[in-house]
């Protein structure tokens, strides 16, 4: 008898957990130090002002699981952190809720990139060169140095996709920064890219989560290697000597946006909390992304905003990612990339 | 069928009923009772296994996108040879085709499954759409052409031809690196587009070392084991078993501690002046070779040792007796008893490796992932599913295939685990 | 072993058949004896030499709310999948049994293929199919596939056992006047139980190592212990995922022990009854 009623206690935990949960949304972003930042900055504080349960996961940005969720009408994730062109493509494709601005704030308080029809801005992050400045005896200071590996022997770290990684094979190649996109729609642009990804091949050792090219360099594994801004500096403070060079690196703007079917009212006025000046400072100061909210860049020391790919300092020879060009050419780019890759 | 016609003189049951008739009336019962137990599973199995890939296979060949977004143009494009431009009709069609897209929203899908037959398809519809519906009156094949000029190239016009049925071997062709030429044949691709043949041959290659490496270290371990004292024995297989019982994951985890670059392996050797500069051991091929034959080793030597502890050590003291050299005693003696089982083992093996997914792409480059990391890889990165069902359903065949020699092989009664 | 007049290349040979043999039963088992340490070391960082010793990944293992999370989830899924796949194999198992069974190589290769269809493909599979039916990001949608790929042990291991039945202890039973529910509990189950009990640890184990349909079923509420594992392997690489492993360690070796005593006790009841 006793057996039988532990089995009647498993099964209703099994089918009925979800039922007894108290009011919660699932929030969705990319892992690691990105996640722990949110979790300080957004997540824990919007728990405790609104008596919502934050349910966090997190992805590498796959939109197939919001594909799959938005086709069955009945998504599982009511948050969604997206890079900018896949919210571009996905709110195209009908696959995310229209934002309700009026609801979330002042447009006029966010940074332009940040404003859009299905998305809002959480912070600007940059794509940018980063070394173990214990492993190596001179500083690299271009993409140009990261492809010389005469001059830096050792492995490279890059993101395993082609979104960033043809835009550095052409400014390695010599491309202008302001001529990426340009060269890089031709055919011949793409040609030079895979040409120049091709000669440092043997070299290269592919990441796919941002935390791992933190951990690469920390353990020697890679000299240098691409990486989010915001990853290396958490590593710094942990105390690795890691260091960014802001030339040349591509920054981009992530955003909020809610999946098509999901409980919008609760999802919406999480962002909404999100998107406070105050909740953006404490998220600058425990990760090296810059605000969207112009109130918040205002609040925070000029120590941590020097640190942050939004610094003026910082932005001389960076680029703004061509979100247009990538929505265009992503599959074809991405599949052609992995055929590569694969060889 | 004895049942209605009673042989004359047969046995009679006490009740009156031929026993002939009532054993066959049992049987059936015990049949029936016999099925019915299995039915359960099997309908269970049939809903969250077999209809679900069966679903999945059928994607590999359905093209809903052009056929239901541009159903007139597919109507007029039936006829058409596909040698010159089609003509005024085609293009009226799919000028309203698409105006009507546009108001439903479906140019995306319609866009993206065009891309793949005709790169640069994607902007050539969507700048289309934006500038649909045509004024009234105008001329549709000018409006096109003028909107932009590729309207007059014969490749777009082509691939909508092409794609006007629901069912398309444009996947399964591409999951094999080819492609429909111009006439419709299908052809191999160039080289530098080729990947999907390499991937498979790859994936074979791979397990088939990792079968070898397997049978090296596993075979003699088995006979090893087989021979010692029960006691023993018993105890020295706790060290297989224990890792065979270890999750995965674990397993994967702690050979990344070792083999990274200043793992375990490397700070050992350079302690020891073996080499000077770490060894790349982890996330390359090396690694991935080390993690699968440690993960699959197992396989190999308990179905060996099962097999090997049954065969009488008598035979082979005969042999030896007779006069043979110990290891020839071996080789014509024992080893062809354990061919079938050892064998069975490999190839179970082999099976499991084709279809790694979890080890390669974490222990592995961009050169060690195998067809599995393909299938995930079009479903979530690119959702591209039909590509994903076509790289399946290949793998499904191969595996299916095996998996047939394997039955033939063991005898699926006689499965056994350890 | 080794007789003492053995010639020097015959004890070289017994020798390094030794070593070799040695060498490969520790290249099993030491990258479990590697990680377990690792999970004692106050450093952030998976690496050796171990400077100080501390149980910080085991406090952050248990009280991080994902990880707990995860262990409650697997905790949920991989029972509620063992009891559908051992309920329904070991019906199956004894149905297949019966010696009159029609197509029943066919039907015991489709019962067990689940062991060999590569687990993406079930993974994609059933993401695709279950996604219409809502039952992606369910406990339930979970359940059942890990449910699927239990059964083949299941019915692997209950066939086996009742391979070796004697079925004349039924109709003894049932000539000294035991009622068939009688004869199945008091005679059937003590003899199969062992087997069925081995089928279901292997399906629990299935369930409780699966990753990778847990990778395409599960939303972040359902996240089970590989999952997080997987992810923190993908992303960092930090000494709590060597907490999270010697404590799965610590698990395997349970049901190893289990399974051996298990094991063990069908062996003497065989030989008790030889």
């Amino acid at each position: 008898m006793k057996k039988q009623t532990t089995l009647a206690a498993v099964l209703a935990l099994t089918f009925a957990a979800p039922a007894f949960a108290q009011k919660s949304i699932t929030v969705v972003s990319f892992g690691g130090a990105n996640k722990a930042a949110q979790e300080v900055a957004f997540y824990k504080p919007f728990e405790k002002a609104t008596a919502t349960q934050v349910v966090a996961g997190d992805y590498n940005g796959e939109m197939a699981k919001i594909k799959a969720m938005v086709d069955a009408g009945r998504p599982s994730w009511d948050v969604v952190e997206v890079e900018s062109p896949e919210l571009l493509r996905g709110c195209e494709e009908g696959l995310f809720e229209k934002i309700n601005w009026a609801k979330v704030g002042n447009k006029a308080d966010f940074v332009k990139p940040a404003i859009s029809e299905c998305g809002v801005g959480i912070f600007v992050w940059s794509t940018a060169l980063a070394y173990n400045a214990d492993k190596l005896k001179a500083a690299p200071a271009s993409w140009k140095d990261f492809w010389d590996v005469k001059k830096f022997p050792g492995k490279r770290g890059l993101r395993k996709g082609a979104k960033y990684t043809l835009e550095f094979a052409l400014m390695a190649d010599g491309v202008p920064a302001s001529d990426v996109y340009k060269v890089l729609g031709t055919k011949a642009g793409v040609e030079r890219a895979f040409k120049k990804l091709t000669q440092l091949k043997p070299n290269i050792q592919w990441w796919e989560a941002g935390a791992q090219p933190p951990q690469f360099l920390a353990s020697g594994d890679v000299v240098m290697s691409s990486a989010y801004n915001g990853r290396i500096d958490a590593a710094q403070k942990e105390g690795k000597n890691l260091k960014v060079v802001w030339n040349q690196s591509i920054y981009d703007v992530d955003s909020w946006a809610i999946p098509k079917g999901a409980k919008a009212a609760e999802a919406t006025q999480f962002i909404a909390f999100a998107s406070k000046p105050e909740q953006q400072k404490v998220y600058a100061s425990n990760i090296a992304y810059g605000p969207t909210n112009v109130k918040a860049i205002k609040l925070l020391p000029a120590k941590v905003a020097s640190n942050l790919p939004t610094d003026p300092a910082n932005l001389k020879g960076a680029l703004p990612i061509d979100v247009a060009f990538w929505v265009e050419h992503g599959e074809d780019l991405e599949e052609r990339f992995n055929a590569w890759a694969a060889k | 069928m004895s049942e209605s016609v009673p042989m004359p003189g047969a046995l009679l049951a006490a009740d009156g009923v031929p026993l002939k008739a009532r054993l066959a009336r049992q049987r059936r019962l015990r049949q029936l009772k016999a099925v019915l137990l299995v039915l359960p599973l099997m309908l269970f199995l049939l809903l969250t296994f077999l209809l679900p890939i069966g679903a999945l296979l059928t994607r590999s060949v359905d093209n809903p996108e052009v056929a239901a977004v541009l159903p007139q143009t597919g109507r007029a494009l039936a006829g058409w040879d596909g040698r010159a431009l089609p003509g005024d009709d085609a293009f009226l069609a799919l000028a309203q085709d698409l105006a009507r897209a546009k108001e439903e929203k479906t140019v995306p899908e319609l866009a993206k499954r065009l891309n793949m037959e005709e790169p640069g398809f994607r902007s050539l519809l969507q700048k289309t759409a934006r500038k649909m519906p045509l004024a009234a009156g105008e001329a549709p094949k000018a409006a096109l052409l003028d909107i932009d000029e590729r309207w007059g190239e014969l490749p777009y016009w082509r691939a909508i031809a092409r794609n006007g049925h629901t069912v398309t071997p444009y996947y399964l062709l591409s999951a094999l690196d080819m492609q429909q030429g111009a006439d419709g044949t299908p052809e191999l691709k160039a080289e530098e587009e080729r990947a999907f043949l390499s991937i498979f041959g790859r994936t074979l290659w791979m397990s088939f070392w990792v079968t070898v490496w397997c049978l090296l270290l596993g075979y003699p371990l088995a006979y090893w084991l087989s021979q010692l004292p029960a006691r023993r024995s018993n105890l020295l297989m706790i060290l297989v078993l224990l890792p065979f019982w270890t999750s995965v994951l674990v397993r994967v985890a702690a050979w990344i501690v070792l083999l990274q670059r200043e793992g375990l392996i490397n700070s050992a050797l350079m302690a020891l002046g073996l080499t000077d500069a770490p060894l790349e051991l982890a996330f390359n091929r090396v690694g991935v070779y080390i993690a699968m034959v440690h993960i699959l080793l197992p396989f190999v030597i308990l179905p060996a040792y099962s097999v090997m502890k049954s065969i009488p050590p008598s035979y082979m003291r005969a042999a030896i007796s007779l006069g043979d050299h110990p290891f020839a005693a071996f080789w014509k003696i024992y080893f062809p008893q354990t061919v079938s089982g050892v064998a069975a083992g490999a190839l179970l093996v082999f099976i499991m490796c084709i279809g790694y997914y979890i080890t390669p792409a974490l222990l592995g480059s961009p050169e060690e992932q195998m067809v599995s990391y393909y299938v995930a890889f079009y479903t979530n990165v690119t959702i591209n599913w039909g590509m994903a069902a076509a790289l399946g359903t290949l793998l499904l065949v191969a595996t299916l295939l095996l998996y047939a020699v394997y039955q033939r092989l063991v005898g699926s009664d006689k499965l056994s685990l350890g | 072993m080794l007789p003492a007049y053995a010639s020097l290349p015959e004890k070289a040979w017994f020798w390094l058949f030794r070593i070799f043999n040695v060498l490969v039963l520790l290249f099993l088992v030491s990258p479990l004896f590697a990680i377990v340490p690792l999970s004692f070391s106050a450093d952030s960082f998976l690496v050796y030499p171990i400077r100080a010793f501390s149980l910080r990944w085991y406090e952050a293992f248990l009280t991080d709310g994902e990880w707990t999370r995860a262990l409650m989830n697997s905790f949920i899924v991989a029972p509620a999948a063992t009891l559908i796949a051992t309920v329904l194999g070991t019906l199956a198992s004894v149905g297949l049994a019966s010696r009159e069974f029609p197509a029943k190589s066919l039907l015991m290769g489709i019962l067990v293929s689940p062991m060999v269809v590569p687990v993406v493909i079930v993974g994609v599979g059933a993401y695709l199919f279950f996604a219409p039916l809502g039952l992606t990001g369910s406990y339930l949608g979970l359940v059942l596939v890990h449910a699927a790929l239990g059964v083949p042990f299941v019915v692997i291991t209950v066939s086996a056992t009742l391979a070796g039945f004697n079925t004349n202890l039924i109709r003894a039973s049932a000539s000294m006047g035991a009622g068939p529910l009688t004869t199945f509990m008091k005679v059937v189950m003590p003899l199969v139980a062992p087997g069925i009990i081995s089928g279901a640890l292997f399906a629990f184990a299935t369930s409780f190592d699966e990753v990778v349909v847990t990778l395409f079923l599960a939303a972040p509420e359902q996240m089970t212990l590989p999952r997080q594992m997987f992810g923190g392997i993908k992303e960092n690489i930090s000494p709590a995922i060597a907490a999270a492993a010697t404590i799965l360690i610590l698990f395997s070796v349970a049901l190893l022990l289990t399974l051996e005593w298990l094991r063990g006790r069908a062996e003497r009841m065989r030989t008790r009854k030889a």
